[in-house]
């Protein structure tokens, strides 16, 4: 008998199914969409994706990666092998420190855990704050990966919409009105405010001052997940939330996945000291303390490197990525589809007219072996159906340019299938280089270092019309 | 005992699915006694079934290549034994628009439908004909893509608004959609197993979503796991049960499907029964509908995976007698 050639793969997949009948009922919901069998073909190596977050890995010096490691076995071994203390190393937490000081945030160390990546923040502060039924409210359109640590402890998450300046915050006001009629008080509101993940906009000055005044009046937590902020491309940087706020209502979430590596998996947050004790309670619980070779890399790298010119380099390398993404869209998406032009960060997030459903386009995109991210998955309430999520970080330029161009012939051909069936005539594709992308957009998108965002579609009004014809 | 291939993943858009259902066969088999051998069908499936020169292959592959005939095609060819339907049956099962004129031709109740390839609508204006059949089918209408497997693509049209973009949805996964009339009631799906007296119906099962605020969202429920609950056997109105398993049969032989297959109906208000659709080789996870009919029926998995193993001998040897 011949044994299987992979064993390995083949009993996770038993167990799997060995196991199925004992899941939890929210366990299988997880698993069981149609998008996530799609998504998973995107895997295939022959598929240009734009699906992932991935930042390039690639351009790190592996001879900076060789001396790091080499000086971490000579002079750290034992302690780099052993168990560390739940809240995190303390030469880490001064690491972090200088991170925030990066963008202007003074921090004490002992308001700092360091933690498993950012995700495990989120799991954390949810655990920590959320009972089943709480409200937690966020950005429409959301991070995905914090919507579902959100109903993995069943929140329930109010979305508020953006524009190209953000969260907009007289909505969020409206919002939490309601809830107050309602007699609900939500927990805490769930903020992406720089090159935010989906969106790419960014929360202006005088949205970040009345978001800080709005937590403090109503007495509300607020967790600013800030991955990308370092990741500038263009413009001057906007203060934190948690240096407006000083870290009385504000918890911050830091990460060094996008700014040196993500197989690290070494995140932190700072909180207000109870807060932070209960969320440290929730991390012993988790997994004991954060990997200590992690947070010795990190140090042996912040020590005798600069992390600095690291992002830099990174931050040049997405610029002409996100440029060149930015063109690719300009000259083969359809007139009728409409984009976000993120500052920084690795995200664009792009619409097409109503009429296209994003997960059913990924099926057709999918056969070109080209990928995104649908939009339905970055809401809870069925918006974002015609949206989809563009990472322009993990592909070179070349791959950006051909994966656009396939997504674009796509989009075109359902764009005058829908023409013909209505009888509506398609408009014509006028290619729009950038420098004729429509005189108004364009210099909306020269003043707001967020770019143009499209009105998101709702799902009400969707309906409405749908009736009503 | 025997060297059995078990084909699983694939390409299509089931592959999860499949890589679920090939999973718990490679067990059951291995429980059996049988020699396993597991194959993720991609670019070397030739090459492997070859080298491994298995006595049968056990067909655990879901949509597109695996149950459109395409595998069987190619087993045919290298000589295999396989399990399920041969090659006609699943071209004809898993194009539900040649499903659907069989069925009407042989006086099966299927709802009534039009279907149409991308190129009547760009070359022949079959745009225009569309207020002719919204009006014959009368709203809501389901549209759906004429080979998709799964619940994918499928639209349910409350307007003529929403038909243009529910076909263009349909179009991304085939070239050829179907409108079809809704059939409001009650979701019934009846397993077909082959036995020494041949095909023989199992125990019904009734999809009953959960929490039911209208068509729309028990529409949707329906191809969500944990919006649905499953009955087997579905509790039924006398008579109701033997038509639905007659009807299923009838589709089954109709189709010329082998070893297992399952048939999809619908029971309206009025109680009239209408056939959906055939698949060749369902699914057979944990939660699947043919595993839990077999239950039903007091037959364990092993033994339903040994019964449709034996099929497949007997079939071969049928036609090399």
């Amino acid at each position: 008998m011949s044994p299987p050639r992979n064993p390995h793969e083949r009993s996770t997949r038993r167990d799997l199914e060995r196991y199925a009948g004992l899941f939890s009922a929210r366990t299988r919901v997880m698993t069981s969409s149609a998008t996530r069998d799609l998504m998973a073909m995107s895997d295939r190596p022959e598929v240009i994706s734009f699906a992932g977050g991935l930042p390039d890995t690639s351009t790190f010096p592996s001879e900076t990666f060789a001396a790091m490691t080499a000086r971490i076995a000579d002079e750290s071994c034992a302690k780099a092998l052993q168990y560390g203390p739940t809240d995190g190393l303390i030469e880490t937490k001064r690491c972090i420190a200088d991170v925030m000081a990066a963008e202007d945030m003074l921090v004490d160390t002992d308001d700092v855990l360091v933690t498993t990546g950012g995700q495990q923040v989120l799991d954390l502060v949810t655990k920590t704050l959320i009972d089943p039924g709480d409200t937690i409210v966020a950005e429409g359109p959301s991070y995905p990966g914090a919507l579902n640590a959100f109903q993995a402890y069943q929140a329930n998450v109010v979305q508020v919409d953006m524009d190209s300046d953000g969260m907009r915050v007289d909505l969020l006001e409206e919002t939490l009105d309601q809830l107050d009629r309602d007699g609900k008080r939500p927990k805490f509101i769930y903020t992406v405010p720089s090159f935010q993940n989906p969106g790419g906009v960014t929360l202006s000055l005088p949205r970040r001052k009345r978001l800080v005044e709005v937590a403090r009046e109503r007495e509300l937590l607020v967790l600013e997940d800030n991955p990308y902020g370092l990741l500038r491309y263009e413009g001057d940087p906007a203060p934190t939330l948690y240096s407006l706020d000083g870290g009385v209502y504000v918890m911050y979430l830091g990460t060094f996945s996008k700014i040196f590596s993500p197989g690290l998996r070494l995140g932190w947050v700072v909180a207000p000291p109870p807060v932070l004790a209960r969320i440290n309670l929730g991390k012993q619980q988790a997994d004991l303390c954060t990997s200590t070779l992690s947070q010795i890399l990190v140090q042996a790298y912040f020590e005798r490197h600069d992390w600095r010119e690291y992002i830099d380099t990174l931050s040049e390398l997405y610029r002409a990525r996100r440029d060149t993404m930015l063109d690719a869209l300009a000259e083969h998406f359809p007139a009728q589809a409409e984009w976000t032009r993120p500052g920084g960060g690795l995200f664009i997030w792009a619409t097409l007219p109503d009429f296209i459903d994003t997960s059913d386009l990924l099926a057709r995109a999918l056969r070109e072996n080209v990928a995104f991210v649908p939009g339905e998955g970055a809401f809870l309430d069925g918006r974002g159906r015609s949206s989809m999520r563009l990472n322009f970080s993990g592909a070179n330029e070349e791959r950006i340019r051909e994966g656009i161009r396939r997504i674009g012939e796509v989009v075109k051909e359902q764009v005058a299938l829908y023409g013909t069936l209505t009888g509506e005539a398609p408009q014509p594709d006028a290619p729009r280089r950038p420098a004729d992308a429509g005189s108004e957009s364009e210099a909306t998108a020269d003043e707001s270092e967020g770019g143009r965002v499209v009105e998101l579609p709702r799902r009400a009004d969707r309906q409405r019309r749908a009736r009503g014809s | 005992m025997s060297k059995v291939a078990v084909l699983a993943g694939g390409s299509s858009f089931e592959r999860q699915v499949s890589l679920r259902s090939g999973a718990r066969v490679e067990d059951a088999l291995e429980r059996l006694g049988h020699d396993v051998v597991a194959i993720d069908a991609g670019n070397d499936l030739i090459r492997r079934l070859r080298d491994e020169r298995p006595d049968v292959a056990f067909v655990a592959m879901h949509g597109r290549d695996g149950e459109d005939g395409t595998v069987q095609e190619l087993l045919e060819i290298l000589a295999i034994p396989y399990t399920g339907s041969g090659v006609p049956a699943c071209v004809r099962a898993m194009d539900k628009v040649l499903t659907k004129h069989g069925l009407i031709e042989a006086g099966i109740p299927t709802p009534e439908f039009f279907a149409f390839n991308q190129t009547a609508f760009r070359e022949l204006g079959a745009a225009d004909a569309l207020p002719a059949i919204e009006e014959r089918l009368a709203f809501p209408i389901v549209v759906k893509p004429s080979s998709q497997g799964s619940a994918l693509g499928i639209k349910f049209a409350r307007t003529a608004a929403d038909v243009p973009s529910a076909l263009v949805s349909a179009f991304s996964y085939d070239a050829k959609v179907l409108l079809e009339r809704y059939v409001k009631g009650r979701d019934l799906a009846v397993s077909i197993l082959h036995s020494d007296d041949g095909p023989t119906a199992l125990p019904i099962v009734e999809a009953v979503p959960t929490g039911g605020e209208d068509d729309f969202y028990d529409f949707q429920a329906r191809y969500e796991i944990g919006r649905t609950e499953f009955t087997c056997p579905a509790n039924l109105p006398n008579g109701i049960t033997d038509r639905a398993q007659d009807l299923a049969l009838r589709t089954y032989e109709l189709l010329g499907c082998y070893g297992f297959a399952r048939v999809d109906l619908m029971l309206d208000e009025a109680g009239e029964l209408f056939v959906l659709e055939a698949n060749p080789i369902p699914g057979l996870t944990e939660t699947s509908l043919l595993p839990q009919a077999a239950e039903t029926a007091g037959i364990g998995f092993d033994d339903l995976v040994a019964r449709i193993l034996a099929s497949a001998f007997a079939r071969f040897d049928r036609a090399n007698a």
